[in-house]
């Protein structure tokens, strides 16, 4: 037997001095015999630990055989044949967490890199497999159920397609001008490219999925509506809402965004080629970023390819505690992201136009865990301090968009004004919805929203079979 | 792509526009406004339904050319079409018996405060419209705006300069002249409607504003469009655009509707001397 390789193939990244100027993808993705090295590294273990860490549940080692195999397109038939967004996921799923993990290389060395070769396989796939998997959609008999899903981001896309595979006919309703959801108005293009996301988009309605852009649920047909119009079941994919800010004074100077708005400005809206494009994102030369998740880093990164000089990450508790995955915190730090930890914005200063100054902060101690487990940061009594800047950007999570819930009749939402849902199904309340993603469990990641899509398939799927 | 139907220019600078658009004219209020985007560049921009038709699947917008996004809907002529479309959004204006409301219309907000005025009109209350411009040259739909009006004042410039009276002028004319107003609602530029709540607050008049700040999305989720009311943060898209006029920080509105002046200016003079000739 071979011996074990307990070193993972490094990922080929743009430098950091090129890429804080760009908004090209920063991880460059592996290379056919980087991938095949690196795949060849699986020992194919009897009891497959991955697979339970993905939400999705792709048979993992089957894809890695195919790429140390040489067999790009069963990779790449095993891979879609679970996942209908893999150049998605291998981009933005926090793996270390998940399915690397579970590896079992990782008692000993550094586990698999799954989530590269995800990434390679569905590159491949789509830029040179001649002989694309044949769509599931043109050999499954159509059921005559029809399913409206609500929303286009990742737990529509996968709910969509999913449902478009077993037979049923599926619409998929989005408000904006794009489909795509998060994928295109929160992650940046030099972590996720676009016309990836579009190509993944086109893939889910080449199955079929009819996909109607500039349509508000709530405001053109309610839910009720759409029920009673001859849809069978509904599933909510809504995602995130209002952005949340401190309720601070001078939260609402000019200068200071929601990174929900900066986010969209910059890449739903292209404002890094305005005038080109007509939207602007106006970016000052020192930038305050309030938070520390992965749309916080997002945000910072994006200010700094915007132009910034200084760009801070100013977060209340240590750097132990960043929400956001290690991979992309440490690419920030790479590219000049400093960051302010123990430290909390008390009000933003403004100047007589309105424009935003200096923010005045206070230092943080650590104190005892709090619900969520980690460690309660405390002011220090007379630590203020002032900042300069002029530009902020709050990035402290979103609360549930009301437009569906204020208008559907008999849908149970929590305090926080999120649906309630069965965890393991996504039913919700009323008679034929589901729901999942963001709208039922709040700001959380890609993959998780996906893996609520797959559970709620599932379950539209039975119900639709025993109507 | 949504189609134009019909493409006006009522007055100097002041253009409408029939958009197809069966879905949004089912469901559009009083009061409601729609998110548009001109071109695959342009940005998303919030306008009022100025009004619709079901029957013919569409509505119609008015709007003042000023910038980038304006120029370009000015361009444009019947037949041609623009990239998005999304509404109707907003809460409707509340339509209710009150008494006596006066329905105040400046620039493009004379084409948004008809149908309101028609609304409140048809649940039986008396209606008083005033429309404003700065010349003469510059008012329309005065007819339309009379036929739902019981009563319709038209201020300009040209007269003010005649007799001084603006319209907060004149409604502090009217309440000093015995009429008793139950409701103010005012659609137009921020300093008429500004101007309009500080005129009626003395006499505690309920004073209803259509506010219009930056949007992005417009349908809840960017919060670039949030303003002050009675000292808390709302998102006039979704918690709007209707506001109690004598709660809103009016400073903080203007202060942020003019955060990208400068940018305007520069992507007006781009599209202007580059782009608008391109096919």
């Amino acid at each position: 037997m071979a011996k074990l390789n307990l070193n993972r193939e490094p990922m080929p990244l743009q430098e950091p001095e090129v890429r804080a100027k760009n908004f090209d993808e920063v991880a460059l993705g592996y290379g056919a015999k980087i991938a095949r090295a690196e795949a060849s590294r699986c020992i194919q273990c009897p009891k497959r630990p991955c697979i339970e860490g993905c939400p999705v549940g792709i048979d993992i080692p089957d894809f890695i055989k195919a790429i140390a195999d040489g067999d790009m397109p069963e990779a790449a038939r095993v891979l879609k044949n679970k996942n209908s967004l893999p150049g998605v996921c291998g981009r933005v799923c926090p793996q270390e967490t998940q399915c690397e993990s579970k590896c079992t290389l990782g008692k000993r060395g550094a586990p698999i890199a799954i989530g590269r070769l995800e990434r390679y396989v569905a590159d491949w796939d789509r830029t040179k497999n001649k002989k694309p998997a044949e769509s599931p959609a043109e050999s499954v008999k159509p059921t005559g159920k029809r399913v409206a899903v609500v929303g286009s981001g990742p737990a529509g896309l996968t709910v969509a397609a999913d449902l478009a595979k077993l037979g049923h006919s599926v619409t998929m309703f989005e408000a904006l001008h794009v489909a795509g959801g998060v994928l295109v108005y929160g992650i940046p293009a030099f972590r996720m490219p676009k016309d990836i996301v579009q190509a993944e988009v086109d893939y889910v309605t080449s199955l079929g999925v009819e996909l109607k852009l500039d349509s508000v649920i709530g405001k053109i047909d309610t839910v009720d509506e759409l029920l009673e119009s001859g849809y069978d079941a509904v599933f909510l994919g809504t995602g995130a809402g209002l952005p949340m800010f401190m309720n601070i004074p001078g939260e609402n100077l000019n200068g200071v965004y929601s990174a929900n708005e900066f986010l969209t400005r910059v890449n739903l809206m292209k404002a890094y080629k305005f005038p080109e494009y007509d939207t602007v994102a106006k970016i000052g030369k020192r930038v305050a970023v309030i938070g520390g998740g992965n749309v916080a880093m997002d945000s910072a990164r994006c200010s700094l390819r915007l132009g910034a000089d200084e760009v801070y990450i100013v977060y209340r508790r240590s750097e132990a505690e960043l929400p956001a995955r290690r991979e992309e915190v440490e690419n920030a730090m790479e590219e000049g992201i400093i960051f302010k930890l123990l430290t909390n914005p008390t009000r933003f200063i403004g100047n007589e136009r309105g424009w935003v100054t200096a923010m005045e902060c206070i230092e943080m101690e650590l104190g005892e865990p709090d619900d969520s487990g980690r460690r309660r940061p405390i002011p220090k009594p007379g630590s203020e301090f002032i900042m300069d800047v002029d530009t902020v950007v709050v990035a402290l999570g979103t609360t549930p968009n009301p437009l569906i819930t204020s208008t559907t009749e008999g849908l149970d939402v929590t305090s926080r004004g999120t649906v309630v849902i069965d965890p393991e199904t996504g039913k919700t309340s009323k008679d034929g919805v589901w729901a999942g993603g963001d709208i039922a469990t709040g700001s959380a990641t890609v993959i998780s929203a996906m893996g609520a899509g797959k559970r709620a398939s599932k379950a539209i799927d039975e119900y639709l079979r025993s109507k | 792509m949504y189609k134009i139907l019909l493409k006006e220019n009522l007055v100097p600078n002041v253009h409408l526009l029939k958009i197809e658009a069966p879905a949004i004219s089912r469901r559009a209020q009083p009061g409601h406004f729609v998110m548009l985007r001109v071109d695959e560049n342009g940005e998303r921009i919030p306008m009022t339904i100025a009004d619709w038709d079901a029957e013919e699947g569409s509505i119609t917008i008015v709007f003042v050319q000023v910038g980038t996004s304006t120029s370009k809907l000015a361009s444009l002529k019947t037949g041609d079409s623009i990239s998005n479309l999304v509404g109707p959004l907003g809460i409707p204006t509340t339509i209710e018996k009150v008494g006596t409301v006066v329905c105040i219309g400046g620039c493009y907000g004379i084409a948004s405060i008809m149908p309101i005025a028609r609304a409140m009109k048809e649940a039986g209350n008396k209606v008083i419209s005033i429309i404003e411009a700065r010349s003469r040259n510059l008012i329309y739909w005065e007819d339309k705006l009379r036929s739902v009006s019981d009563e319709l004042v038209v201020i300009t410039g040209d007269d003010v300069q005649a007799e001084g009276e603006w319209v907060t002028e004149k409604i502090e004319k009217m309440v000093a002249a015995g009429e008793k107003i139950d409701m103010v609602i005012a659609i137009g530029c921020t300093f008429m409607m500004m101007r309009t709540s500080g005129a009626t607050k003395p006499f505690g008049i309920k004073t209803i504003v259509h506010l219009s700040p930056i949007m992005v999305d417009g349908t809840g989720m960017c919060g670039c469009c949030r303003v002050s009311v009675g000292g808390e943060t709302r998102f006039a898209c979704v918690h709007g655009p209707e506001f109690d006029g004598h709660q809103v920080d009016w400073d903080l509105l203007i202060a942020r509707q003019s955060a990208y002046l400068g940018e305007e200016m520069q992507s007006l003079q781009v599209w202007e001397c580059q782009d608008w000739q391109k096919p």
